[in-house]
């Protein structure tokens, strides 16, 4: 049996790995088969994560997590988790690799998955048109018209960041100010490229068998409106991933886990949670990695009082 | 084994032509997800070599191939057979799914 698993390869997986692994406890981290390395992997330049004064790639970034973790006995999986059992003292991890692990303690930093409009024709259209990863796509999309729609720092760094390939960015958003940072906004809001619409949101994806346009309406006065795009770039947020759990462990009314205070503390004894999927307000790269620090030394303590 | 490179010029005898279910991997060297998805169709590709072939097309080279299938997503992996395309899969799944995803040519 395991001292501590992992379930997660975000900035809140890899630094529970590396704390846990220098408290001599060998962590397992199961990082999932197609998308280790979590949000950051879809990012490109990363500006605020401190002690990178010049910046640097989400990807750089994660790679550096992982090295550190595995420096210290970090032992990463590229797996999925399909089914944990947390009751009891002995929790059990089922992988889609057909693998079953016991540990005594299990770190949750499953993070969240991006959010979708919920409009027919969505899934679709989800690579004939419409797509969740500027990074991953917007190579396709030069000298063409497209539309992010969105209001935080994810939508703006979209935006700008399609405007290296696209002739036309729109920015579309349902309120009439952003959420995203000000350095963020002001990019956005003074590049040629992108015209920012307000007060809008997609009321219906338009197309037969791939994305042509959009209908859009207005949030005040209920006015619609066609807009002709060959591309549609949706990031209105993301949800925490509770799938595996939320039978299991108490959740908050936002269906993010819930946790004991300013602890990892689940409602199971030895299950702990950190990163994105139990925090609705921060979400940044540096909070998720304090984070799983928080529960790497829950779990180093709990291991001490249990033995 | 790693799957064989297609360029435009090799694509009529590679994949219209072969007599198995070719699956075309359009990726880049930028795009994360498909660096993740590209072993697992390696190891799929030799457990089931006498049943299909495994090509890649790298977008960044061949981006008339890419605009010639529509691909706007990638990774997009696109099965083709007798020179027709007879399955899409965008995006990058776990070795369960994409073994789900091709059963009908895996079988």
């Amino acid at each position: 049996m395991r001292e501590v698993i992992i379930i997660g390869s975000g900035p809140a997986g890899f630094t529970a790995g590396i704390y846990t692994a220098r408290a001599g406890l060998k962590p397992l981290l199961i990082a999932s088969s197609v998308e280790p390395g979590g949000e950051l992997m879809k990012t490109t330049e990363v500006e605020n994560y401190p002690g990178f004064p010049n910046g640097l790639q989400g990807p750089e970034l994660m790679a550096a997590f992982q090295e550190q973790a595995e420096r210290f006995g970090t032992e990463v999986l590229l797996d999925d988790v399909t089914e944990v059992s947390l009751q009891g003292d002995v929790k059990i991890v089922k992988t889609g690799g057909g693998e079953t692990f016991e540990a005594k303690t299990v770190i949750l930093a499953t993070g969240a998955a991006y959010r979708e409009l919920g409009l027919p024709k969505e899934k679709e259209f989800s690579g004939y048109g419409v797509s969740w990863c500027a990074t991953c796509d917007g190579f396709f999309f030069r000298e063409k018209t497209i539309a992010v729609i969105g209001g935080g720092d994810s939508a703006m760094e979209e935006a700008i960041f399609l405007t290296r390939f696209a002739s036309k960015v729109y920015l579309i958003h349902r309120r009439d100010s952003f959420k995203a940072s000000k350095i963020m906004q002001e990019r956005a809001l003074n590049n040629p490229k992108i015209e920012v619409i307000w007060n809008t949101e997609v009321a219906e994806l338009l197309g037969e068998t791939r994305l042509t346009g959009i209908k859009m309406k207005d949030t005040v006065t209920g006015a619609e409106k066609d807009l002709e795009l060959d591309g549609l770039f949706i990031a209105i947020g993301n949800d925490p991933r509770v799938w595996l759990v939320e039978n299991q462990l108490e959740l908050t009314p936002e269906k993010f886990i819930k946790v004991e205070g300013r602890s990892s503390k689940t409602s199971i004894p030895g299950v702990f949670a950190a990163g994105d999927v139990i925090d609705p307000t921060y979400r940044q790269a540096i909070t998720a990695a304090g984070s799983g620090c928080v529960a790497a030394l829950d779990a180093e303590h709990y291991l001490q009082d249990v033995k | 084994m790693s799957a064989k490179n297609v360029t435009t010029s090799t694509f009529q005898a590679d994949v219209l032509s072969s007599d198995k279910p070719v699956v075309v991997d359009f990726w880049a060297e930028w795009c994360g997800p498909c660096r993740a998805v590209s072993p697992i169709l390696d190891e799929i590709a030799s457990e089931h070599a006498d049943k299909i072939t495994v090509v890649k097309v790298n977008v960044d080279e061949e981006p008339g191939l890419a605009q010639q299938y529509g691909i706007t997503s990638i990774p997009a992996m696109y099965v083709f057979q007798n020179a027709e395309v007879s399955k899409v899969i965008i995006g990058a799944k776990p070795k369960p799914a994409l073994l789900e995803d091709l059963k009908s040519f895996i079988a």
